[in-house]
Order: structure tokens, then C-alpha cells, then sequence
């Protein structure tokens, strides 16, 4: 994964990864599919870009298989949002693909190594 | 799951709430925009251009609610009836082709549903049901069994839940001044027990009924009976009824739709084997091992194969065979499935049926080669459609999907329209089969069955109209196809050849078709013209049942001797005889075992030919040389020594070296002398192989119902006419039956193939009709396609005749690939209709000839329009366009 410039290049997130990201964003507190987007962007320094045709799918997927909860709530400047949050159900599934993402990502960084960094 | 997902309401609240959820994203991101110092213009669209389509992003959540398979169809099948109803054309082109290919299939099935396989309405567990059949070792003949001999089987067969008996008969009912037939059965008392039917007034048989000669003159009538005859009356039990002279009982009142064990006729009247002597010729035969007239079938118990079955009854047959040789000589019982049954009209019709079967899977595969074409045009005319589909995001399975709703539309309509051609074509078969004055009772039967079957080729049908366009749909590649595509050229590219292949096929199997139907129309034509060995030009026949108006014996002789002399007075009579049964009836000739004089038979031989019993000038009337020897005449009465005239075959098998003249057999007890020998005639049907038969005297045999021939130069009408007069003035109680003249008689024995040829040409014409729509498709498709290349050609200089014939070769080289094609399957099918071929070869160069003659006038008439219209073509507008 190389950076460039952050506006130009944004990546786009695979699919299995989205849930993950979804379910490590609402760790930090219920919020809505717009301030869930914003955050994964700003979270990332402007490189990950959710789509909304992702997001939205994404997001009523996880409510379905009661990872994630949902609720209308009215946001501070008084506009009905729909609010999802972290069900127990959710925690335990952020745990197992977070080890899972763990591996993966360190299994990646091995193989991308310079030979020579990596040993021998 | 929460199943409140899946209701209309709920889904509508959710659908708000995804709308209501969008939005606030959008004007969030918009807010933010304009919080950062954007113009609210510029904010707006640019946080629209961000979040990207809208209704792509509704579309792929609601995908993720799951159980929208239900909404979606809904959304679908609208969608899909509305571009049926953009092009109408296609769309009534398309149903009406698969309605005749489903309608044909569902017809014939219900047929055999109704007349082969499940023929008994009411009757339960039909599929258990064999029947009795009598065979001799080494023939191919079959008879019933012998009434001691079933008493056997029901004694002794273990494997069978009964054994019944049903042989059928029938009386004349006088209704008015006219005679009514009607059709009874013969059963043994366990009848209505054993079928599981219950009378819905009164009672069945009781087992003391069966036995005892005449001894229990009671009656079960059928519902239309009660209802017609008898106006429904309540107090119907107890009443008495004279039938065949003897008044009986009326003790029950069988269900309304139950019309018997008999495929053919409706039978209306049921009475116990005790009353056999009343209702069946040749005297009293309940005691008579000799006579095999009992007509019967079994039901196995439930698990048990025929196959086993059979292994029990020939173990029965061989032990009657050694304790009864002087009978049962060669004697075997073989157990026959309902649709085999040789005792109705189930074995005629089965063979017919078989090949109806084939020639409407071939009207199926005609009619779907069709759709299967139209579909192809339509799914590259709506490429454009597609590609915009696939543009603005929609998935290629929803799109197969879509293209498989209206395929499942199309091929429901036509399921539905193909089930409602088999409820009209319900009483096709009695209609066509010619019937000699009783009604026919032949009915369809429309069950789950069927409707399974019309279901599964619905199903397959929607699945190949669903993948053939869904082929190109799939492989569209957006870039390329955005851009309009070129015109076609005439041939050449790839899916015209497979439009061309299907264009093939069609012209193949519908030649095949005609072929078959030219094939059997010869063979019709052949039995037309074939002589039986009698004559049949000039000849009238009339039945005249005495038996049923309850005439004794003495009383028979006296109206019988009486009749013949007024119908010999009559002007333009010129000669006039009985016999017990007509040549070609379907009324078995007698037959019993004989012993002649110095023949030693086989020693499982047990001569029985078939005979006749025959008044004086019978052979003069029917026009069969007596070859040697003389005719029987009024000396030949009940006084003098019994006589027969033997025909060619059974001279030369008795008496081989010597002269059959004065040779002696005997045949129930007494001795009867040969007087002559009769040339070959053909007994029963065309189709027959010759057969061992002789004549004996009526006036020795005598029987109460007989058949007056009569040669006379009146027409049919006025012999009618003046017959049923004389009649009257003798008895005003007895009517003769509907007169024929031979040639009718015997044309009705052709019934198999008048069958046969009505299904085939109606099938055949179909298949004509449809290949003609498939191939006029073709051509107006390439036409219209090919415009630029005609218009092209116009301007380089071809005359307008040039392109007329480019198109008429285009048509001709796929008549004559199909023709060529639909001949050899023709050769190598045509053996199906094996026994149903009189005289005719199954390569008759007239009938391939005749078949060629039609396909090309048909693919004529098929290339005329698109050729003119190619002609026709304007090349400044085709190459501007």
C-alpha cells in the first residue's frame, strides 16, 4: 500500500475488510452511516474512501446478522439519523476478524519485505 | 428471522426509513461542504457527484434485507408484462406457438391417462389391475376364459386381492317407437366390492346370486339410466325392468361417472354371471369348461409385480391343462396390463397413441425451435436495452432473472391455453372414431398428472427462453455495444447459422410429419380399395335381436323365416340371408373345440377354428365362391345331418391328401358332415393373416340375434326405410339396428388408422404451419437486417430480380438441407408406424414426393413476402440509414 497524494489516490476497501473497519469504528461509541464514513476517511489520513454503495450494504448487512444494532435518533442540529452501535454479538466478531486481520496483515508485510530485511 | 420483514407493510415502513436515512447523509455531507466555504450550488452537486447513484445505493441495501425474492418477482413480472405488451406481435406469435406444442402434448397425455392407463372413472387402484387373457400355445389369437376355469383362478391364485369378472354385453331397450341400445356387463357377484365402487341406492351382488341358471333376475343400473329412463324416481328399488325378455330386479343404482370396466362404451346396466344365458349367445355356459367366453381382470395385493403374479396363474394353467386335456389342451392364461387390455377398445388405441404421443413431442420441438428464433431476434433487438441496463448498474443475474420472468410469462399463458386445447379436445377420440350406432364413451382425463407434465414442460421451455437470450445479454460488452451495432449480412454469421440450424429442424421434423401422415393416408386409401374376399358394393346389413325382445326359440325361427321372405319380396332385392355375427364385427365369432375324423392333432394341438352359423344364400349375398361342393339350403334344417362348409385353409390343414367333402368332425356332441369348401375371405380385419374357418347351417345352430345381409339395388335410406316397415308390420315391439352398408362396416374396422391419421395430419399440419412461421421469420429477419448489403448490391448494379432470387436461394437451400434432413429421420422412423401400414411401403416414393411438393409450397409461400420486399429495396434510404 503506497501513499501519494491522499486526495488523488484514495483506495477503495474490499468487502471483508469493510465490516471490520465498520465494527473497529463503532467501538468508539455509536454513531450514523454518515459520521461512520467521515471517520474511516479522516481515520485513515484521507486514504480509505467508503463508498456509499458499499457503506449502506455494508451497514444493513451487519444489522441483519445482529452484529450491530440500529436506531432513529435526532443528531445535534436536529435532524432525524439513523444511529447504529456495537451489539455483544458485534464486539466478539471484531475480536475474531481483528486476529484474523492480524495475521493477514503480517503475513502481507513478511511476504512484501525486502529479502534481505527479512532474515537469513 | 424476523418474518415481519417479509410483509408488505413492514417492507414499505423500511423502505421510507432507507430513503429517510439517505437523505440525511446527503444533506449532511452537503452541510459539511458548505461549513468548509463551498457555494450551496456547488455543495449540493458536489456531494451528490460524491455519494454517487442513488438509486444503485437503495437498490444493493435493499438487496441486503434478504427475502426480497417476493418483491422482486412481483417487480419482474410487471416489468416483464409490460415489454410483452410492447410487442405485441411477438409476444400473441409466441404464445400461440407453445400453446399448440403444450396443448398437443396435454391432449395426448390426457388420453392416455383416460383411455390406457387410469380408463375406469370412480375406480380405485387401476394401477393394480390385470387383465385375464385366454391364449393358445403357438397362436396369436387371444379369447376369455372358461367360467369353471376363473372359478379356478379365484380359488386358487393367492397373489390376487380378486379375481372378477366383467365380460360385456348388451340389450335393446325399446325407447318409443325406436330401439335404444344399450351396454351391459356380465359380473361376478364381487363386482362392485372388488372395485371398490358402492351403488349410491340399494345394493351390489350378494355371492349366492352367481350361480344358478337364470336363477337371480336382478339388475344394478347406471346413474344416467335412473336418471333418464326412470326420471330419478326415488322409489326405483324394488321396480321391475324386462331386459332380453326376462323381467328383472331393480336392486341398486351405481354413482353418478361411473360408466363401468369398459374402455369404448358407457356401460349402463350390471348383471350377476347367474343371468349369462340371457344375455350372451350360445346357451347355458356356467358348467361348460369348452367355452372360453368370460371376459375378467385382477387386482394384485399391494407389492406384488405382474411378472409374479404370471409365474402363479401359468402354474395354475399347466395343472387345469393336465387334469382337463379334452378342454384345456394348450390352454395358457396370460396376465395383461389395463392398456393392453384385448377385450375393449384399450389395445386398438394403445399403439395409436404411442405414435400420437411421439408426433406431439415433435409438434413441442417444432413449437420451441419457433419461440426459441423469435426470442433470439427479439433479445439482439433489445441489446440496445440491455447494455443501458447493464450501464446504469444493474447486476447480469438480475437481468437473466428478468429475461426468465417473461420467459416463465409466456410459457404460463401458453401451459394455461395449451391445458384449455386438451379440455376441448377431450372427446376428440370418440368424435373421430367412426362408431356403429352406440355411443362411445372415450373420455380425456385432465388429472395432477397431466398438469404435472404441461408443469414440467413449462418449466423446461421458461428455462431454455430464459437462457437463450440471456446468452448474448451476458456477453454484451458495454464499450462496444454502446455504439449501434451493423446490420447482418445474409448468412454467414454466427448466430444466423444457429437461427438456420433451428429453421432446419423445424422443416426436418415436420417433414417427418408429412411423411407419416401422406403414409397412412395411402394406407387408408389401400384398405379402401382392398378386397376383404367378400363383396362389399351393393350389400346392406341390419342386426335383428330377438333375444332381447324376449322371443323363445320357436317364436326366433317363425319371425326370422317370416322376415327373410317379405325382405325378398321387397322390389330391387336381390337377395337376401342371416348370419349370427357379420364379417368385421367386433362381436366374436363362435368357437369351440372339435375332433375330426381321421386328423390326428399335435399333442398340445386342440383344433377350435372359428365358425359362423349362416342362413341359405348367404354366399350368393356376400358374393364368396363356394370352389367345391354346394351351398347350405332348406333342406338342411334341424332334421337332417349337420352340415359345415369349411374355408381353403381349414380343407388343406385337415385334410391334406384327400377331399374334404364328406369328411366328418365333431363339434358339440354331434357329428357334422363338410358339403363344401368356401374360398378365403378375411374374417375380422384387413390386417388379418389368413385363418382356419367354416359355416355351419342357422337353421341347425340357431340364435336369436342375427344379422340380415341383403344385396339390393335400393339406396341405404329407402332399404332402411322399408325394412324397419316390414319389421314392424311382424312385431311393433322389435326394431332393427342402424343399417350399413358393407362398405361402411368395413371401413369402420379401419378405425386404428382413422385415428392415427386424423392425430398425425392435425400434427402435421401444425407442424407445417409453424415451420412456415419459423422460416418466414428467418427470412423477413435477415432481410430486414440485411439492408445495407441489398442496398449496396442495388447501387453496384443488381437488378431488382437479382435480389429476389438471392433470397428465394437463401430459403430454398434451407427447405432442401431440412427436407433432406426430415427424410432420413422419415426412413428411419417411419417403422413406428409399423402395424398401423396397409399395403403401402414405408418408402413410397409418391408419399416422400407429395410430402416435398407441400414443404416447398409452404417454404414458398414462407420466402414470397421477404424476397419482395428485398427486391423492393430503395438504396439511397438503405445506405443512408
Amino acid at each position: 500500500v503506497k501513499k501519494v497524494d491522499p486526495a488523488a489516490s484514495r483506495i477503495e476497501i474490499l468487502q471483508g475488510t469493510l465490516d471490520l473497519i465498520i465494527l473497529q469504528t463503532l467501538r468508539w461509541g455509536p454513531r450514523h452511516g454518515y459520521g461512520i464514513a467521515q471517520m474511516i476517511r479522516a481515520g485513515s489520513g484521507d486514504v480509505l474512501q467508503v463508498e456509499t454503495g458499499s457503506l449502506y450494504p455494508a451497514l444493513h448487512r451487519l444489522e441483519l446478522k445482529g452484529a450491530i444494532a440500529a436506531d432513529w435518533e435526532v443528531s445535534e442540529n436536529n435532524q432525524r439519523v439513523r444511529v447504529y452501535r456495537l451489539t455483544a454479538a458485534g464486539r466478539r466478531q471484531l475480536v475474531a476478524e481483528r486476529s484474523k486481520w492480524d495475521r493477514l496483515a503480517g503475513a502481507i508485510a513478511e511476504l512484501m519485505a525486502p529479502p534481505s530485511e527479512s532474515g537469513s | 428471522m424476523n418474518l415481519r420483514r417479509f410483509l408488505p407493510s413492514s417492507r414499505r415502513r423500511r423502505e421510507e426509513e432507507l430513503n429517510a436515512e439517505l437523505a440525511t447523509h446527503l444533506r449532511m455531507a452537503e452541510a459539511e461542504r458548505v461549513a468548509r466555504g463551498e457555494s450551496p450550488a456547488d455543495a449540493a452537486a458536489n456531494a451528490r457527484r460524491e455519494f454517487g447513484n442513488v438509486g444503485l445505493v437503495k437498490q444493493t441495501t435493499r438487496e441486503m434485507w434478504g427475502g426480497l425474492w417476493l418483491e422482486r418477482l412481483a417487480q419482474d413480472l410487471r416489468f416483464g408484462l409490460r415489454m410483452l405488451r410492447r410487442s405485441p406481435g411477438f409476444s400473441i406469435l409466441a404464445v400461440f406457438c407453445l400453446t399448440l406444442g403444450i396443448g398437443s402434448n396435454a391432449a395426448v397425455y390426457s388420453w392416455i391417462e383416460g383411455i390406457l392407463l387410469r380408463p375406469y372413472a370412480l375406480v380405485a387402484g387401476q394401477d393394480r389391475m390385470v387383465v385375464l387373457v385366454g391364449k393358445t400355445r403357438g397362436e396369436t389369437g387371444h379369447t376369455g376364459l372358461s367360467w369353471p376355469d376363473l372359478l379356478e383362478v379365484r380359488r386358487n391364485a393367492t397373489l390376487f386381492e380378486s379375481v372378477v369378472c366383467d365380460k360385456i354385453t348388451g340389450t335393446t331397450l325399446a325407447a318409443g317407437d325406436r330401439a335404444e341400445r344399450v351396454s351391459g356387463q356380465i359380473v361376478s357377484a364381487n363386482y362392485f366390492e372388488a372395485i371398490g365402487v358402492r351403488p349410491v341406492r340399494g345394493r351390489g351382488f350378494e355371492p349366492s346370486e352367481e350361480s344358478g341358471r337364470n336363477a337371480h333376475p336382478v339388475v344394478v343400473i347406471g346413474y344416467r339410466m335412473w336418471r333418464d329412463r326412470f326420471r330419478s324416481d326415488p322409489g326405483i328399488l324394488g321396480k321391475s325392468q324386462l331386459m332380453s325378455g326376462v323381467p328383472h330386479t331393480i336392486i341398486g343404482v351405481a354413482p353418478e361417472g361411473f360408466n363401468g370396466t369398459f374402455v369404448g362404451y358407457p356401460v349402463q346396466f350390471w348383471v350377476p354371471a347367474s343371468m349369462e344365458e340371457t344375455f350372451d349367445q350360445g346357451g347355458y355356459k356356467l358348467d361348460d369348461r369348452s367355452i372360453p367366453w368370460v371376459e375378467s381382470f385382477a387386482r394384485l395385493k399391494p407389492g406384488v409385480t405382474r411378472a409374479q403374479a404370471q409365474a402363479e396363474i401359468s402354474g395354475i394353467a399347466k395343472r387345469l391343462e393336465a387334469e382337463y386335456p379334452e378342454t384345456n389342451r394348450g390352454k395358457e392364461i396370460e396376465l395383461s396390463p389395463l392398456w393392453r387390455n384385448p377385450f375393449n377398445a384399450a389395445e386398438r388405441l394403445s399403439s395409436t397413441l404411442q405414435i400420437a404421443a411421439v408426433v406431439a413431442f415433435f409438434v413441442l420441438l417444432i413449437a420451441c425451435a419457433n419461440v426459441s428464433n423469435l426470442l433470439l431476434v427479439r433479445s439482439f433487438a433489445r441489446r440496445r436495452e440491455m447494455t443501458i441496463r447493464l450501464a446504469i448498474g444493474s447486476g447480469r443475474g438480475r437481468l437473466v432473472r428478468q429475461l426468465i420472468t417473461e420467459g416463465l410469462i409466456v410459457s404460463a399463458l401458453a401451459a394455461g391455453g395449451g391445458l384449455l386445447v386438451a379440455y376441448l379436445g377431450r372427446d376428440l377420440l370418440a368424435r373421430v372414431l367412426p362408431s356403429r350406432g352406440v355411443a362411445l364413451n372415450l373420455p380425456a382425463a385432465i388429472d395432477w398428472r397431466v398438469l404435472a407434465i404441461s408443469a414440467g414442460i413449462c418449466a423446461a421451455t421458461t428455462l431454455l427462453f430464459g437462457l437463450v437470450p440471456a446468452i448474448p445479454a451476458s456477453k454484451i460488452d458495454l464499450a462496444s455495444s454502446i455504439k449501434s451495432e451493423t446490420g447482418a449480412v445474409l448468412g454467414g454469421s454466427g448466430r444466423s447459422r444457429v437461427r438456420s440450424g433451428l429453421v432446419l429442424l423445424q422443416v426436418s421434423l415436420s417433414f417427418a410429419l408429412l411423411v407419416a401422415a401422406g403414409l397412412l393416408v395411402r394406407s387408408l386409401q389401400a384398405m379402401r380399395s382392398a378386397s376383404p374376399g367378400f363383396s362389399t358394393a351393393g350389400v346392406m346389413l341390419s342386426g335383428i335381436d330377438l333375444s332381447s325382445a324376449g322371443y323363445d326359440a320357436a317364436r326366433q325361427k317363425t319371425f326370422q323365416h317370416e322376415l327373410l321372405d317379405r325382405v325378398r319380396a321387397l322390389g330391387g332385392v336381390r337377395s337376401a340371408a342371416y348370419a349370427r355375427v357379420a364379417p368385421f364385427s367386433y362381436r366374436p365369432n363362435s368357437t369351440s373345440p372339435i375332433v375330426i375324423e381321421g386328423y390326428a392333432p399335435a399333442r398340445d394341438e386342440l383344433p377350435a377354428p372359428e365358425y359362423d352359423e349362416v342362413s341359405p344364400d348367404f354366399f350368393t349375398t356376400l358374393g364368396i365362391p363356394i370352389l367345391s361342393g354346394r351351398d347350405f339350403t332348406q333342406a338342411d334344417d334341424v332334421t337332417a345331418q349337420p352340415v359345415a362348409i369349411v374355408n381353403e385353409a381349414m380343407a388343406a390343414r385337415y385334410w391334406p391328401r384327400g377331399n374334404p367333402l364328406g369328411g366328418i368332425f365333431h363339434l358339440k356332441g354331434r357329428a357334422v358332415r363338410v358339403v363344401g369348401v368356401a374360398k378365403m375371405a378375411n374374417y375380422n380385419t384387413l390386417l388379418e393373416v389368413p385363418k382356419l374357418f367354416y359355416y355351419v347351417p342357422l337353421e341347425q345352430f340357431p340364435a336369436g340375434a342375427v344379422v340380415l345381409h341383403v344385396r339390393a339395388t335400393l339406396p341405404p335410406g329407402a332399404m332402411a326405410a322399408a325394412l324397419a316397415k316390414e319389421v314392424h308390420a311382424l312385431d311393433p315391439g322389435v326394431a332393427p339396428s342402424q343399417l350399413f352398408t358393407m362398405r361402411e362396416y368395413v371401413a369402420i374396422k379401419s378405425d386404428a388408422q382413422t385415428v392415427a391419421l386424423t392425430l398425425v395430419g392435425i400434427f402435421g399440419g401444425l407442424a407445417l404451419l409453424l415451420a412456415t412461421i419459423g422460416l418466414y421469420g428467418v427470412m423477413s429477419y435477415a432481410v430486414s437486417q440485411g439492408q445495407r448489403e441489398l442496398g449496396l448490391r442495388m447501387a453496384l448494379g443488381a437488378a431488382a430480380s437479382d435480389l429476389l432470387a438471392l433470397v428465394m436461394r437463401h430459403g430454398a437451400v434451407l427447405t432442401a438441407g431440412g427436407v433432406l434432413l426430415g427424410a432420413a429421420a422419415a426412413l428411419g422412423s417411419t417403422r413406428l408406424l409399423g402395424s398401423l401400414l396397409y399395403h403401402v411401403s414405408p418408402r413410397d416414393p409418391l408419399v416422400f414426393g407429395s410430402a416435398f411438393l407441400a414443404m416447398a409450397a409452404a417454404s414458398l409461400a414462407a420466402c414470397l413476402l421477404p424476397a419482395w420486399r428485398a427486391a423492393r429495396t430503395d438504396p439511397a434510404r438503405a445506405l443512408r440509414d
